[in-house]
């Protein structure tokens, strides 16, 4: 039984992934008074467009064309790295810094596919996109140095599998910033609000949504696709440091897993319901912020663990 | 550990960095009152044996520093035309920036200091200095008046934090006299803001160098 | 060793040769590259057998000179600098002949060839003299044959200037690196390197060696407050020129650090902190003035700068690891360091082959003016892609490979102690200068690549670009190929690194190499390797999946969404400026960048215009004032200067007469 669990992380994840889009949108739906699509619109629309015939701009060349291809396969190795309920397929001294580079090809990829149109709106998006993630990459990495540090362990499994709740009582507070910190970066690297809205109109104003513009039939659903997972991976770490206190493994490891994905989807719609967007002028402060929460918690661990 | 006080002590850090970060006086003045009021409640929280004069003295201390003060400076505010700071001379991400060196600063600073007593929590005095260094940095990196007082008390909340690690048990009669010291200084300070903004319109300190000769 | 002679003597044999083919530019299109290419090939060997099987071999003979003698030898340490050189020359070279055919009217292209020879032998003898004097006389040959390369087109202004700051640069590090030789000299009674390990210096002395060290060699290799050159002579240089100097001859300056290094016994910790504070200097600033460059090689110039760090950065973990006895910490950062070397000769050449080739056809180096040049030029956008993400550190490729060494050295080094230690605090900053450099840095290659060959041709310069010929399209590939492969060997590279590495901690307690510590690092490599290609595998199924999928679709062709617009022109596009305007402004305390803004004005405005210009921070500030006042001071001495011939041989005469008397005196 043991087995078989540590094998169902990756499988949960791809096919649950566009799930998240669909709690999150019904949690807005709940909080705006409305019925909302359903829960499984998300699949709906990707096998939609898988199915569709596409166009193309003329400007565009072979990068756009294969932008999505290797921005959905980078995130998928990511995804072998990540345990799910204590354990994943393949863990290695370092594997952080290969999960997040990964998620870096996959962000080169699509900011080099927006540049390729030519169009001003998608050049706007890419040089947003480019800048934020910027200031969001030191605070992932400093976030996750600060679990290292605790855990003694630099491979993401190891990190979450030497948490354990005593390490809560000891240092909670820099296991709780720590958790808020990549909270911040999760919200910031899949277009949430109240760094980017997914479902604004206004080209202007858009960040990952004017980079996709052009895109459409499969190419469009293997974005969505990759978004999706996008949104898996990182929410996966936050719950992964939330559930530590809970030494889970096998099946109920799993189910406790999932439920605590179900639980973050809320969350953010939730968010996202009673939160405003911010003025884009302002994200780099909340990113700063938050890379000022991952030094705090990597101060404070270290000051427990010496 | 003690996890009560950790958690306070890393909120009051919190509080330094949002009061550092953000430009709207009323949220600086919300933040110092929350700040103001852990501060207080501190000695509640690392004190193992609770007496009922530490117990007051500690909710006499909350109450001034979290609803006295701030109170007074919201009147400030009201007859004041200014909401926000509008220029500061170091920008809020940059100030930011400096919260955090000035943190690593203090945590340094702090294992290089070998105080004679051990304190309730390995982060009482690496905070308190982090506080201190935050008030001082407002007070010369801001512009409004008002801002000038936050810093002030933030540093004064940091020198309580200090004292508190030091000396176990509350000093009655010295922290009454610098709560004295501190309720004259805003008092001061309000109405010195208060004539200055009905004399110029604006509580910009920075343009009080026109009234010399 | 006797290959090595041999590719030695054919380099400078083939320099005079080309010296004296200049009438015969058909045949010089051939000696020229071709001494270059076979000597390489014929020392490939040795090097290799050296690095691989980490085996050290001298050879010493007499020579007339005072304290010299031709002591040359090689070991790992040397060997990985001699690969880098040994594979990107000929690859720069054979660039070269295709890349000077325009020119061959114009210039004289013999004298182009022999300083290209000549560079190539001193950077092999650099790494290879185990003597002072050798070696100084091997580095001044270096630096004064990549000046006159720089200079070559210098009927321009600017690259005159270009070379004057580069050859006063490199001779003010010259005179530190004299110095610090003498230093040394004098204690050891003798010139030879082996006999500076331990020679009795006290160590205040040792500190001044180190700092000296730094300095010197550090103006070389482009460390951040000595690099004023690089954004200078990279661009004004012809492409092929650049990528050796960029690639090859700026490491030399690393080379030299870590010789002195060996030299000087266990470093204190706060050598380590210099290099790492260097380290995230020139990175973060390095790649954060990239950014707002709009000249494509200057850009990659200062991205050298970055890279530089970056090897700082890994440096100066394995010195911290050196200091505090922690032999996993001093491995990982100097394997990380040295092997992100390598790595950035391969693929730093290429960019700069790629911006040479984008110059030879577009005719500009702007790259606000480029555009859409994927179209015309597949190959090279192609290579210039692959050279941009191995840049940026991303897996597969092998930038990668290097900072992860890198960063898992910083976390180790941060792992085992607390706060109080200066290896954890170290290691943080690392991680934290890693980091936001890798973000940045995908920012500057992003707007580099994507807006030098993406999009619409923004203006006629781009209408002839055409893809360039067959002996620049070569190189390019090959270097390619290089980054792919270089990013999958991780797993080979950990033994060939533990033999460098053990040259390096040679004179010390405690070997990294042997004491199996750093074995479990093997397999850390392996996996690194494995997942890079699963990486592949994954990214060629899925595209073989989306080609399968396609097919049998209708695909349309149509204008890219313009929002309604009726009439988009190429000038409304994102430019290289506006990308990068939301970092460069987040970063204005650092960039300070100058703008000239002229706004539309009325109703129907005629004219407008934007320009904005980011100057070096150092060469402004700094340098420019201190030069400045050092001129109004030495222009008194314009007095006895009179250019008139017979008062200067009387003050030689007076001179000699002084001298004279003092001896006799």
């Amino acid at each position: 039984m043991m087995d078989v669990a540590h094998y169902m992380g990756v499988p949960l994840g791809l096919c649950m992934a566009p799930l998240l889009l669909g709690i999150i949108n019904r949690t807005k739906a709940f909080f705006a008074g409305r019925n909302g699509s359903p829960l499984f619109q998300a699949y709906y629309d990707i096998w939609k467009l898988l199915r569709k015939d596409a166009v193309y701009s003329r400007t565009t060349t072979w990068i756009f064309r294969s932008a999505p291809v290797v921005g959905l396969g980078s995130v998928m190795i990511a995804m072998i790295l990540v345990p799910v309920a204590g354990s994943s397929l393949f863990a290695f001294t370092g594997d952080l810094i290969f999960f997040a580079y990964c998620l870096g090809l996959m962000r080169f990829a699509t900011v080099i596919a927006a540049l390729d149109t030519g169009s001003s709106f998608e050049g706007m998006g890419a040089s947003r996109e480019v800048h934020f993630s910027t200031l969001a990459e030191p605070a992932l990495l400093l976030g996750l140095a600060a679990l290292a540090k605790l855990s003694g362990s630099f491979s993401l499994t190891g990190m979450f599998g030497g948490l354990s709740g005593s390490d809560w009582l000891a240092s909670g507070p820099a296991i709780a910033l720590i958790a808020f910190a990549v909270f911040v970066v999760f919200l910031a690297e899949n277009a949430r609000i109240p760094v980017d809205d997914p479902n604004t109109h206004l080209e202007l104003t858009m960040i990952h949504e004017v980079m996709i513009l052009d895109y459409s039939g499969p190419d469009l659903g293997i974005v969505l696709y990759a978004a999706a997972l996008k949104l898996w991976v990182l929410g996966a770490l936050i719950v992964n440091i939330l559930i530590c206190a809970a030494d889970l493994s096998g099946f109920s490891g799993l189910i406790v897993f999932a439920g605590g994905m179900f639980i973050l989807a809320v969350l953010v719609g939730i968010v996202e319901s009673i939160m405003a967007r911010l003025s884009l002028l302002k994200v780099p402060q909340l990113l700063v912020g938050a890379g000022a929460m991952s030094v705090l918690a990597l101060i404070l661990v270290m000051r427990f663990t010496s | 550990m003690n996890l009560l006080t950790d958690s306070i002590l890393v909120l009051l850090i919190l509080a330094s960095f949002l009061l550092l970060s953000s430009s709207r006086l009323s949220n600086c003045i919300k933040t110092v009152a929350l700040q103001g009021m852990m501060v207080g409640v501190l000695p509640l929280a690392a004190n193992d044996s609770l007496t009922c004069r530490v117990t007051a003295i500690a909710l006499v201390i909350a109450g001034m520093k979290g609803i006295v003060f701030p109170y007074m400076l919201f009147r400030t505010l009201r007859e004041s035309t200014t909401i926000k700071e509008l220029k500061p001379y170091v920008g809020y991400t940059a100030s930011m920036f400096a919260g955090v060196v000035s943190l690593v600063a203090s945590f340094w600073l702090d294992s290089r200091l070998h105080l004679p007593v051990a304190a309730s929590s390995r982060l009482v005095v690496p905070v308190a200095f982090s506080m201190m260094l935050t008030g001082i940095f407002l007070i010369v990196g801001r512009r409004t008046a008002v801002n000038q007082v936050i810093g002030y008390l933030v540093m004064e909340n940091g020198i309580y934090t200090f004292g508190l690690a030091i000396v176990r048990d509350v000093p009655l009669l010295v922290e009454l006299g610098v709560l004295m010291d501190m309720f004259m200084a805003v008092f001061v300070m309000g109405i010195a803001i208060y004539r200055i903004n009905r004399e110029f319109d604006h509580i910009d300190s920075d343009q009080l160098n026109t009234l010399k000769g | 060793m006797n290959l090595l002679l041999s590719a030695f003597i054919i380099f400078v044999g083939g320099s005079f040769l080309s010296l004296g083919l200049v009438k015969y530019p058909r045949v010089l299109r051939v000696v020229g590259p071709g001494s270059v290419v076979i000597g390489s090939v014929l020392g490939i060997q040795p090097v290799l057998s050296s690095l691989i099987l980490g085996t050290c071999d001298f050879l010493q003979m007499p020579w007339q000179i005072p304290m010299g003698s031709m002591s040359i030898g090689i070991d790992p340490l040397s060997a990985i600098f001699a690969i880098a050189i040994l594979f990107v020359s000929p690859l720069a070279a054979v660039f070269g002949a295709g890349y000077l055919k325009s020119f061959e009217d114009t210039h004289d292209l013999g004298k182009s060839w022999f300083f290209f020879n000549l560079l190539v032998a001193s950077m092999l003898l650099v790494v290879l003299a185990r003597n002072a004097l050798l070696f100084l006389i091997a580095w001044e040959v270096m630096s004064l044959a990549s000046f006159f390369l720089v200079v070559f087109e210098h009927e321009r202004d600017s690259v005159r200037r270009a070379g004057w700051i580069y050859f006063i640069a490199t001779h003010i590090g010259t005179a530190f690196l004299l110095v610090m030789f003498l230093l040394l000299g004098r204690h050891a009674g003798s010139l030879e390197f082996s006999t500076f390990f331990n020679c009795g210096l006290s160590s205040h002395l040792v500190s001044v060696v180190f700092v000296f060290a730094v300095i010197g060699f550090g103006t070389k290799a482009g460390f951040m407050p000595f690099h004023v050159w690089l954004p200078e002579a990279h661009p004004a240089a012809p492409s092929h020129v650049s990528a050796l100097m960029s690639g090859v001859m700026i490491k030399t300056g690393i080379y030299g650090l870590l010789r002195t290094l060996t030299f000087l016994g266990c470093p204190p910790a706060w050598w380590g902190w210099t290099i790492i504070i260097i380290g995230v200097v020139s990175g973060i600033c390095g790649v954060l003035f990239a950014l707002a460059q709009h000249d494509i090689k200057r850009l990659l110039a200062y991205h050298s700068v970055e890279n530089i760090g970056i090897i700082a950065l890994g440096l100066g973990v394995g010195l911290l690891g050196v200091s505090h006895g922690n032999a996993v910490v001093a491995f990982l950062g100097f394997a990380g360091g040295l092997l992100h070397v390598v790595n950035h000769a391969v693929f730093k050449s290429l960019l700069f082959l790629g911006a040479g080739s984008v110059l030879h056809s577009a005719g500009t180096r702007e790259i606000d003016h480029l555009g859409g040049l994927i179209k015309k030029m597949p190959l090279t956008a192609t290579a210039f892609l692959i050279g941009s993400a191995a840049i940026c550190g991303l897996p597969p490729l092998n930038g990668f490979v290097s900072e992860f060494f890198i960063y898992v050295g910083a976390f180790e080094g941060m792992s085992r102690d607390g706060l109080s230690s200066g290896a954890a605090i170290g290691g943080i900053l690392a991680i934290t200068a890693l980091a936001l450099i890798g973000g940045l840095a995908v920012a500057c290659f992003t707007k580099a690549f994507g807006i030098v060959f993406l999009g619409e041709p923004r203006s006629k310069h781009c209408e002839h670009a055409h893809e360039s010929c067959m002996s620049m399209r070569i190189p390019m590939v090959l270097l390619s190929l290089a980054c792919v492969a270089m990013g999958l060997w991780g797993f080979f590279a950990f033994g060939v690194m533990s033999n460098v590495t053990s040259v390096l901690t040679s004179g010390l307690t405690f070997d990294p190499a042997t004491c199996g510590l750093i074995t479990p690092y093997q397999d850390v490599l392996l996996s690194v390797t494995l997942f890079a290609l699963a990486l592949i595998v994954v990214i060629g199924s899925l595209i073989f999946l989306r080609s399968w999928l396609m097919s049998g679709r209708i695909q349309q062709s149509a204008v890219t969404w313009d929002c309604g617009y009726l009439a988009p022109n190429s000038r409304m596009q994102y430019t290289a400026s506006s990308f990068a305007q939301p970092i460069t402004k987040f970063f204005r305390t650092f960039l300070q960048t100058k703008r000239y803004v002229s706004p539309p004005e009325g109703f129907f405005p005629k004219t407008a215009s934007f320009s904005s210009e980011t100057d070096d921070f150092y060469g402004e500030q700094v340098y420019k004032p201190t030069f400045n006042a050092l001129e109004s001071w030495l222009s008194r001495f314009r007095q006895i200067q009179h250019g008139q011939l017979n008062l200067y041989i009387m003050y030689i005469i007076i001179a000699l007469v002084v001298l004279f008397v003092w001896k006799l005196r």
